[in-house]
């Protein structure tokens, strides 16, 4: 493939609300190996919800490279159909994840109802907008955000399900992505708080008015954003070196920055320093951590008849 | 066979039946059976106690229920209501007739998320409609409902508009001479001619509504046990990668709906011997 040839194709599978950062940062990619390769490279870009991004990907859509917001999404493309090794989070520092989110609480204006940690969503009275963990990632953020939070600050696996439990029980609407729970609490006006990424929040800012204040509580989850190259499908294009560049450059400087003013946090200290006002401090946990990956998670907390179905099946018998 | 051959070729007055008829089932192979045997074939490598767990579990039941109550009920108030705005379509002239009847297509036309998001908005209880009800609409099993009404409406007037139309006033004339009462005239002679049209319709608004998941899914509210949908849990099974156990839940809902379509083809069937046509 000679530096001349008319531009390769790359296809980026990627996730829901990933939509706006990836327009952005194509742009600059596509600068940036036009500069450094002399090649024209055109980037595709396909967005939905995660795992039936992943999914698309295992019945045969040809992605160079996926980006994703949960790492299990691409075990699954490993483990099914065996596209890419099953140690490919080692690829690419910091997990083979560019930047990171993390889950927060969105509030009415003034925090009439007082919910300064996720204990506050638990009692009586409050009613929480939360994705259906079933079938969302978000939803699942904010289940594991919760029990982890509770064991980080001393409380044991029971008082962690307990609390969940009572979360879980004020959830009036479990809508089915992130972008519609949203649109439930900012626009239908329900439910006191909406549990969500911190990369939503200016968005919904943005789009609805600033009728919102944003809680931090002590303790969340580190949601980290996932990239990998997809070997079977570059290899069969002759796309390896684009695609692998296309990611790598995501830790460059002009990426993180891209990313910051996306509201994702990026991993370079200094640009983390310069955006600090945008990402103010809290203590964060990783799924491994407290949940022994997402695998372990899944399995045991999401799958048919596990905990978060219990859990549920308990609250509604209160 | 030669002899059904020369049979039906005599009795055929456009030509081509062997070709049109296999084209029929190409097409229909293709379209429909291939995919949906992909279904049942997938479900046949499931032991019977896994299948059993997948379609029957009291979640999975709580969803029936709603899926297969709702629908219905859906239905039938489209057959009430879808009768009325045929006949007025159909029987009177009023000013902006071709508008009104345009907006019946609608539903269909209407991506569903588009339909589901604006129902939810109206039916909220901060929305148009539902500041004003009593009692909630938008995230119970009544919004289900509200929207399943909303998609089917259009199945019930399109079947029945054409019957309608063939329908001469003239009939409902000698009726009245012959001494009916207008109660009559439409049980006894009205009714009797369009039933099987109306049952059409009803059948599919009714089939319409138990595959919905678009709209459904965001005026539901997605409670489990409560309001949740069967297309939600074959979703939700898709999410775990659970692929039997989600085409296990599409097979039982496909055969129900198919013994229950047969079911109305049959009473259609029936009505029409009964009135010996």
């Amino acid at each position: 493939m000679s530096a001349e040839a008319a531009g390769p194709a790359l296809l980026n599978v990627s996730y829901d609300v990933a939509r706006e950062f990836y327009k952005d940062y194509n742009a600059a990619f596509i600068k940036h190996w036009k500069a450094t390769a002399n090649e024209d490279v055109t980037v595709n870009q396909s967005h939905g919800g995660s795992s039936k991004q992943a999914r698309a990907v295992i019945d045969g859509l040809e992605a160079d490279v996926v980006t994703m917001n949960q790492s299990s999404d691409i075990d699954a493309i490993a483990e099914r159909a065996k596209l890419l090794p099953a140690d490919w989070a080692k690829r690419l520092p910091n997990n083979s994840a560019p930047t990171s989110s993390t889950t927060v609480i969105l509030v009415r204006k003034g925090n009439p109802k007082g919910i300064k940690d996720w204990t506050d969503l638990a009692k009586p009275g409050v009613s929480v907008v939360i994705p259906n963990p079933k079938i969302t990632g978000n939803g699942r953020y904010t289940y594991v955000a919760a029990w982890g939070a509770a064991i980080k600050s001393g409380k044991s696996p029971a008082q962690a399900r307990e609390l969940v439990q009572q979360i879980f029980a004020n959830v009036p609407v479990f809508d089915g992505g992130g972008r519609a729970a949203t649109t439930t609490f900012a626009q239908r006006g329900i439910g006191d708080a909406l549990a969500t990424f911190e990369s939503e929040v200016n968005l919904i800012k943005a789009e609805f008015g600033n009728d919102f204040d944003v809680v931090y509580p002590a303790w969340s989850i580190l949601a980290e954003n996932p990239v990998a190259v997809i070997d079977k499908v570059v290899d069969k294009k002759g796309t390896r070196r684009q695609a692998e560049a296309y990611l790598k450059y995501l830790w460059s400087d002009e990426a993180q920055e891209i990313a910051a003013k996306h509201q994702l946090r990026p991993r370079s200290p200094a640009l983390l320093a310069k955006y600090a006002k945008d990402f103010p401090k809290v203590n964060l946990f990783t799924i491994d951590e407290v949940f022994g990956g997402w695998s372990k998670a899944q399995k045991e907390h999401f799958d048919d008849g596990a905990t978060y179905d219990q859990i549920l099946a308990a609250a509604k018998k209160k | 066979m030669i002899f059904t051959r020369a049979l039906l070729k005599r009795h055929s007055v456009l030509p081509g039946f062997d070709l049109a008829l296999g084209f029929t089932l190409l097409y229909l192979g293709f379209i429909v059976l291939i995919p949906l045997s992909a279904a049942f074939l997938k479900t046949f490598t499931m032991t019977w106690p896994a299948f059993v767990e997948a379609v029957a579990s009291p979640r999975v039941m709580a969803s029936y229920r709603l899926t297969f109550g709702a629908s219905f009920a859906a239905a039938i108030l489209n057959a009430f209501f879808g009768l009325i705005v045929a006949w007025v379509l159909v029987r009177y002239e009023f000013p902006a007739k071709r508008l009104v009847d345009a907006l019946v297509d609608l539903p269909f036309a209407l991506p569903t998320a588009v339909a589901g998001i604006a129902l939810t908005a109206l039916y909220s209880q901060n929305g148009w409609i539902g500041s004003h009800l009593p009692f909630k609409v938008s995230f119970t099993p009544l919004g289900v409902f509200v929207a399943l009404t909303f998609i089917g409406l259009p199945f019930v007037v399109r079947t029945l508009q054409p019957v309608l139309e063939d329908l001469h006033k003239e009939i409902e004339e000698a009726a009245a001479t012959l001494g009916a009462s207008r109660l009559q005239t439409f049980t006894k002679v009205i009714f009797p001619i369009i039933t099987p049209a109306l049952l059409t319709g009803f059948a599919l608004a009714f089939a319409r509504a138990l595959g919905e998941y678009g709209s459904v899914i965001f005026i539901a509210g997605n409670m489990p046990m409560v309001s949740e949908i069967t297309p939600l849990l074959i979703i939700t099974k898709l999410e775990q990668y659970d692929y039997k156990g989600a085409t296990a839940i599409a097979v039982v809902m496909l055969v129900s709906a198919f013994i229950l379509l047969l079911a109305v083809n049959a009473l259609q069937a029936w009505t029409r011997k009964r009135q010996g046509r």
